[in-house]
């Protein structure tokens, strides 16, 4: 029986874009609110799995054609790298560093290689979620 | 004559010394000095070569090669005897593990120099022997000259160690190449089994030997046996000190098959008969005679080893030779009159301990009848298992049944036998007289030693004594003619029997002609190896070999007590000989059950069964048993220390107001802890989970917790839609077949873990010891790490560190869903292609 999810498929087309945004937003957040690279990452995987109940599992892999577990693999090298870079600045590994940067766009900011770690933990997070939940429901 | 020849002897000893030994010369073209202490190691070295030998050299027998070793060994032992004569002795050290006090010592007395001599002695001509019994193209030479060479490396080293540790290194090396040497031929079933059984038993009593060498190095503070025997007087004191003298006593005693040990050495006669003429009856079952006398100085003094060492020794002394005419295998009644005969060396060792005690000049007598005799039976039942070998070799059977009437066919055998036989038996005018004579009037004197009960109990000594010599008459005739003469049915043996080759017959004529000649000159073996052994075995006694007032002398009149005794024992036992088919069926009386190998078959079995039936018992494979067991455990010890230390404390002070939205989310937890633990299905026990996850996020809101609130909340989502994939492949809730039993102990055990955590947390908060370190981080967060969220910041910054390996362990399990279901998927297929 084929049923007819027009109604869904459409609330998730503007739902998704909104989960999505928000989890970024939480993201980016997180140094000083509540939030951070653990919880913008579930958000997004949760934005996908939205997708991917409206959707077949085929047809999401069309729209987001990236192999997540490499996506996990970048995201491990980027948190490795981040804390492992301290070192070649004669610091002990996993120091970070921040300033006060004035930015074309964004004006005075204040930058931190936190951050670079946290995106790492980010896309681990999305990558193996999203691993898991392919393999088990693509799994017959 | 006998100086001259001694003389001789010593001129080329020391000649080979300082040939061998002396010409070495290191970068300054100083000499060095060679440490004789590895000499020990030279057979060790020597078995290296051997494999070579025998794989290139295929004309001659490699025996040949091994002779040297030896020979070289025995040459050289020999130029000590002038040192230990004077009571002298020589050291000759090397570290091995110095922080441990740990080394390899050669010490030379009296004693080990007699043992050595043995070893050395015994050794070249076994292996004299073995040239020609073992067939150059049938057998595998190179392994058994290996085993025999390690046996030899193995059984210098406990003679001369003098340091325990080194000492228990190489008894058990001599356990491990006699398990080689009795498998040697290891396609027989026989021949593992016995092997096995004699591992076990030496073993098992080795590592007692080591528990007591500890004990002993506790007491004294050091390893060495000569520091050790320094301090005797103060360890008698000690608490450890019976039990290391028992330990110390298993290991001796299984070595040297005592009661009830023996029952490895009838079984061990499956070995080559080279094999067991050197270490079943010349050599390894003497190491525990050895031991019992290196360590009589220390124990000797106590009552509980005079009455082991002596009442054990007796005890064997009858059971061995009551039993010896019961065998119908030649090995098998050498192998009991071994046992019997190293029960007589152990009783006259614990009664020359007695002389710790008394003044009494017979007891001083034990000692040295003690060692005269091992002497003489290393002679006399070397020779005796030579000819066992030589009529296995020439007929094809070592039955009794099946032999006799060999006199004329092989004479020469024939009068090694007798001699042997006679000498075992204690006849003039060979050595065994001399030594059985001392020995019977040692228990005679055994009887009117007044300390520890002996006055009540000691004239049972003399008469065991004297019952078990008249079977070792029996025996003995029993052996030699049954054999040799009668009737026999020669055509019917497996073989046309003939006179040995002359070269397999050299080793144990050499061996009668001594049984003869010591009988004809035993002060001067006492005086050149007997005394110094005896001084070696009661330093304090005397000062000098030479003080040591024996003569021995094969008349002692008429008024001797053992010249009677002597008589008797002839008379009787000829009788019991002449009669053997009357009394023989009395050997049926004891039942097959209860005989003490059946014990250790039984102990085996049962051992294996039990273990089998145990780990059967509680290995159940249900995952849900380990987890009781877990559970159970972790919750009775924790309780149970909780309580032992006194450590349940609440304090009430510590705790917050409790407010309504908490009540209330609680109850709402509850609620749903309850739903998931009585669900009916798993789809409603899934749901109830995810309010279970849920009404915790809340606890985190309530407790002003929003990272966590927020991931909690996510996670709860991902997991319960995680749950609900795998839901539909999994069957329906099932009862897992549990009784109602089942459940109660279930019940129990859920609800003793829900005790511990709650009884834990209650007072690890109400005992806080530290104050936390959070005021840190709420000073330093905005200054040091530019951020505000003081959990994102101590997650990426603070303790980055393990925020890393949480986010590793996640891609692993990411991964590893991925290679669960893909290899799953890829197995299938290939065992597709496969049909």
């Amino acid at each position: 029986m084929k049923t007819n999810d027009v109604i869904l498929q459409t609330t998730t087309k503007v739902v998704f874009f909104i989960i999505f945004l928000f989890s970024i937003h939480i993201f980016f957040a997180g140094h000083y609110t509540p939030g951070g690279g653990f919880v913008g990452g579930l958000l997004t995987t949760g934005a996908i799995v939205l997708l991917l109940l409206a959707f077949d599992l085929k047809t999401i892999q069309q729209i987001l054609p990236f192999n997540f577990t490499i996506v996990t693999g970048i995201g491990l090298l980027l948190a490795l790298g981040t804390a492992a870079g301290s070192i070649f600045f004669n610091v002990p590994f996993f120091t970070h560093a921040f300033d006060d940067f004035t930015l074309p766009l964004f004006g005075e900011t204040s930058l931190h290689t936190a951050m670079l770690f946290d995106s790492g933990v980010y896309l681990v997070v999305v990558g193996s979620a999203i691993t898991i939940i392919q393999s088990i429901g693509g799994d017959d | 004559m006998q100086f001259k020849m001694f003389c001789a002897i010593l001129t080329i000893t020391s000649t080979y010394r300082l040939l061998g030994f002396y010409t070495l010369k290191n970068m300054d073209g100083r000499r060095i000095l060679l440490e004789f202490v590895l000499l020990i190691f030279l057979p060790f070295v020597f078995a290296i070569l051997v494999p070579f030998a025998y794989k290139y050299i295929k004309g001659i027998h490699t025996g040949w090669f091994v002779l040297l070793v030896p020979l070289v060994l025995f040459g050289y032992y020999l130029s000590f005897i002038p040192l230990t004569m004077d009571g002298g002795h020589a050291i000759s050290e090397i570290k091995w593990i110095p922080t441990l006090g740990i080394a390899f010592t050669s010490y030379i007395d009296g004693l080990s120099l007699l043992f050595t001599l043995l070893i050395t002695g015994i050794g070249s001509l076994v292996v004299l022997y073995s040239i020609f019994y073992m067939d150059k193209k049938k057998e595998n030479l190179g392994s058994f000259y290996v085993y025999l060479l390690l046996f030899m490396t193995a059984m210098l080293g406990v003679v001369q160690s003098d340091n325990t540790m080194t000492l228990y290194l190489f008894w058990e090396l001599t356990s491990i190449s006699s398990f080689l040497l009795i498998g040697y031929w290891y396609t027989r079933d026989k021949s593992r089994f016995g092997a096995l059984k004699s591992m076990m038993i030496t073993v098992f009593g080795g590592l007692m030997m080591l528990g007591g060498f500890i004990l002993l190095s506790i007491m004294g503070d050091t390893f060495s046996i000569r520091e050790l025997i320094a301090q005797a007087p103060e360890l008698v004191n000690h608490p450890y000190f019976t039990l290391a003298l028992i330990l110390i006593l298993l290991g001796a005693f299984t070595k040297s098959a005592q009661f009830p040990f023996y029952i490895w050495l009838p079984d061990a006669m499956e070995a080559p008969t080279p094999v067991s003429a050197y270490l079943h009856s010349a050599t390894m079952v003497k190491a525990g005679i050895y031991l019992v006398a290196r360590f009589t100085p220390i124990f000797g003094t106590s009552s509980t080893w005079i009455w082991l060492v002596t009442g054990i020794g007796l005890l064997t002394l009858f059971w061995g030779s009551f039993f010896a005419v019961k065998q119908t295998d030649l090995k098998a009644i050498l192998a009991f009159s071994t046992v019997s005969q190293l029960g007589l060396i152990m009783s006259l060792l614990g009664a020359g301990a007695i002389s710790y005690h008394t003044t009494e000049a017979m007891f001083a007598f034990a000692t040295y009848a003690a060692i005269f005799h091992l002497i003489n039976h290393a002679t006399f039942k070397g020779g005796l298992f030579m000819i066992a070998g030589i009529i296995d070799h020439e007929t094809g059977t070592r039955d009794i049944r099946k032999l006799g009437g060999l006199m004329s066919i092989m004479p020469l055998s024939f009068t090694v036998a007798l001699i042997g036989s006679l000498s075992m038996a204690g006849l003039p005018p060979f050595n065994g007289f001399l030594s059985k004579e001392m020995f019977l009037e040692s228990m005679v004197a055994l009887q009117h030693f007044e300390l520890f009960q002996f006055d009540t109990w000691g004239i049972l000594f003399p008469i065991v004594a004297w019952v078990a010599s008249v079977f070792t008459f029996t025996y003995s005739l029993y052996f030699v003619l049954k054999t040799f003469l009668g009737q026999g049915k020669v055509d019917q043996l497996p073989k046309r029997p003939h006179e040995a080759p002359i070269g397999m017959l050299v080793a144990p004529v050499i061996l009668a002609s001594l049984v003869i000649i010591i009988f004809f000159i035993p002060n001067v073996l006492g005086k050149w190896v007997i005394k110094p052994a005896v001084m070696a075995v009661q330093p304090t006694l005397y000062g000098s070999p030479a003080d040591i007032n024996i003569h021995v002398s094969a008349w002692h009149g008429f008024d001797s007590v053992g010249l009677w005794l002597t008589v008797a024992i002839v008379i009787i036992g000829s009788l019991l000989y002449l009669t053997i088919p009357k009394w023989q069926p009395l050997y049926k009386i004891q039942p097959a059950k209860l005989s003490l190998n059946e014990g250790y078959d039984a102990l085996m079995r049962g051992s294996e069964k039990g273990m089998n039936r145990l780990s059967r018992a509680f290995m159940t494979g249900l995952i849900r048993t380990y987890l009781l067991y877990m559970f159970a455990f972790l919750s009775v010890t924790v309780i149970a220390v909780l309580f032992i230390k006194d450590a349940f404390v609440v304090d009430m002070n510590s705790f917050a107001a409790i407010t309504l939205y908490g009540a209330l989310n609680a109850v709402i937890l509850l609620l749903s802890i309850g739903f998931v633990v009585f669900a009916k299905s798993r789809l409603a026990a899934i749901i109830a989970l995810g309010g279970v996850g849920y009404s915790v996020a809340l606890f985190f809101v309530i407790f002003k917790a929003p990272d966590l609130a927020l991931t909690q909340l996510v996670i709860e989502t991902v997991s319960v839609a995680l749950f609900l994939l795998a839901f539909k492949h999994l069957p329906a809730l099932n009862e897992h077949g549990e009784t109602k039993k089942n459940k109660v102990v279930n019940l129990i055990i859920s609800l003793s873990v829900g005790v511990m955590v709650t009884l834990v947390a209650l007072s690890s908060h109400s005992q806080k010891l530290i104050p936390s370190i959070s005021q840190y981080y709420k000073d330093t967060v905005a200054t040091e790490a530019g951020g505000g969220n003081i959990v994102n910041v101590i997650l990426v910054d603070y303790r980055g560190f393990d925020t890393l390996f949480e986010i590793a362990v996640l891609a692993i399990a990411g991964i590893a869903v991925l290679g669960m279901i893909r290899l799953r998927v890829s197995r299938k297929e290939t065992t597709d292609e496969n049909k």
